[in-house]
């Protein structure tokens, strides 16, 4: 694990796997050192940005040096059901690559349970694991300029659901009428870390 | 009552200190571009330091004052009309009800900040009033026939000064203050001196979301891919084609390009007030100095 520089007001933990990210997070949730403003965990790093005048920094990277990861067997008991309707872009060309066959690749993406990992790409994004390994497939080579809101997406290890129109560069496998993201609600973002997700192939989103 | 705009110029939102602590969530800080500015803007007419301001980018704008208001102008210095009459920035400014206030295109720098007693108010998303281009929180840009309320966030009286002695942003070649890292290691040697002895140019292609930079590619001693990872204002992230992309207010929470270095906090100001073919040159430091 290291601590890494990133400007005068944040620091970089380059933590190596994603376990690590969410046990370092969890840890520095649970007990924060003083002055930090906020925690981006990612696929296998932590920004931790603080407060200048609230921390010493030479302090607080020692701190962070020395916390240890909290296991994270414990998730968050809630679950969300997705339906999909699975009529994706890249479905065919994923069921091709992977040689599953459309019900192959439908079957594996709502046979998992998965886990919301970290959010960060947008407002309401996810990063969901536990995709089935017959599924990790590569980014496109180009992205689209435009993706559909409520598109279900698969890019690498991870399975995702864009929750507004944005460019994307995931292969799109269907999409859900759920909404990911509304400022209105108590709690704007429906897929949080934590949380875990199930999808259901259905003929209609509604 | 409300304050009417009657053109927005190019481009004018609603600004304060943004949303910060809630980019787990995939919400990026946003906030005033030059957060300087915006925070003097606020002073000389006695607001808190949370009061929302315009953001007013190369002039241009228009707006009407139903009510007797006081103003104050910051950051990009421009030529101020109120009602025929001229007006000094970084200052209190008293307007009479129903008076037009004018910004005309800044002589030096991009951004000027516009700041009401009271703040303008309008619905916060999130507990901000900022508008982030990149994730579309917050009120839309500005448009003509809108109208802005104007709020309470008012700290105590007009402070006693009649200008505020700030230096104006500067129209020649820039230089700015950067801390290598976290990604440095990603670069060759070269372009570590690359960075350092070559200014770049503000293109275009430059908004609050970043300041695309030309100038001499910065080469990588390493391929592969980045796994996406948190982002910083100021960060001097790398695409493939090796020119720097500076990250401002509303840049992504994430990204996946390697960042070299990291442009000191106190500095970006200077790089929101970067205009298009202007010069910016970045001088390696340490925290001591």
């Amino acid at each position: 694990m290291k601590v890494l520089p990133c400007g005068d007001e944040a620091f970089l933990i380059e933590a190596g796997d994603l376990e690590t990210v969410l046990g370092l997070n969890a840890a520095l949730t649970g007990c924060p050192p003083p002055g930090i403003t906020d925690l981006v965990p990612a696929a296998s790093t932590l920004l931790v940005r603080f407060d200048p005048r609230e921390t010493d920094r030479a302090g607080l990277a020692r701190r962070l040096a020395e916390t240890a990861p909290l296991p994270v067997g414990a998730r968050s008991g809630e679950e969300v059901t997705v339906p999909v309707v699975y009529d994706g872009e890249d479905l065919a060309a994923v069921a091709e690559h992977t040689g599953l066959g459309i019900g192959g690749v439908i079957t594996a993406h709502t046979s998992a349970e998965y886990t919301v990992a970290f959010g960060g790409f947008a407002p309401g994004w996810g990063y969901l694991t536990g995709l089935d390994p017959r599924l990790h497939v590569p980014r496109l080579e180009t992205s689209r300029t435009r993706v559909p809101a409520g598109t279900v997406a698969i890019a690498g290890e991870f399975s995702g659901i864009y929750p507004r129109p944005s460019p994307g560069g995931w292969r799109l496998l269907g999409h859900t009428a759920v909404t990911l993201w509304d400022s209105t609600r108590p709690v704007p973002a429906l897929l949080r870390p934590g949380v875990r997700v199930r999808f259901t192939a259905v003929a209609d989103a509604g | 009552m409300p304050v009417e705009v009657i053109r927005p110029g190019l481009l004018t939102t609603v600004q304060d200190l943004g949303r910060p602590g809630l980019a787990a969530l995939g919400v990026g800080r946003s906030g005033a571009a030059d957060r300087r500015s915006a925070a003097l803007a606020n002073r000389l007419v006695g607001n808190r330091e949370t009061a929302a301001c315009l953001e007013v980018t190369l002039g241009g704008l228009a707006v009407r004052f139903p009510d007797a208001a006081w103003i104050a102008v910051t950051g990009a210095p421009c030529r101020i009309d109120r009602n025929g009459r001229s007006e000094a920035v970084n200052c209190a400014i008293r307007v009479a009800p129903g008076e037009v206030v004018v910004l005309d295109r800044p002589t030096a720098g991009l951004r000027s900040y516009l700041a009401v007693r009271g703040g303008f108010a309008v619905a916060a998303e999130l507990g901000s009033r900022s508008t982030d281009l990149l994730s579309g929180l917050g009120p839309a840009a500005l448009c003509p026939g809108d109208l802005v309320p104007i709020g309470e966030d008012i700290a105590g009286p007009l402070p006693p000064i009649d200008v505020a002695p700030v230096a104006a942003p500067s129209a020649a070649a820039l230089t700015v203050r950067v801390l290598l890292g976290p990604r440095q290691d990603w670069f060759s040697p070269d372009a570590l001196h690359t960075l350092t002895r070559s200014p770049y140019v503000v293109t275009s292609q430059s908004n609050r979301i970043g300041v695309r930079l030309d100038g001499p590619p910065l080469t990588r001693s390493r391929g592969g891919e980045l796994p996406s990872e948190g982002m910083v204002a100021g960060a001097l992230q790398v695409p493939p084609n090796g020119k720097p992309v500076l990250f401002l207010a509303d840049h992504p929470v994430t990204g996946g390009y390697p960042v070299i270095a990291v442009v000191r906090t106190d500095d970006l100001p200077v790089v929101a007030q970067a205009v298009p073919g202007q010069a910016l040159s970045f001088r390696v430091t340490s925290l001591a100095s």
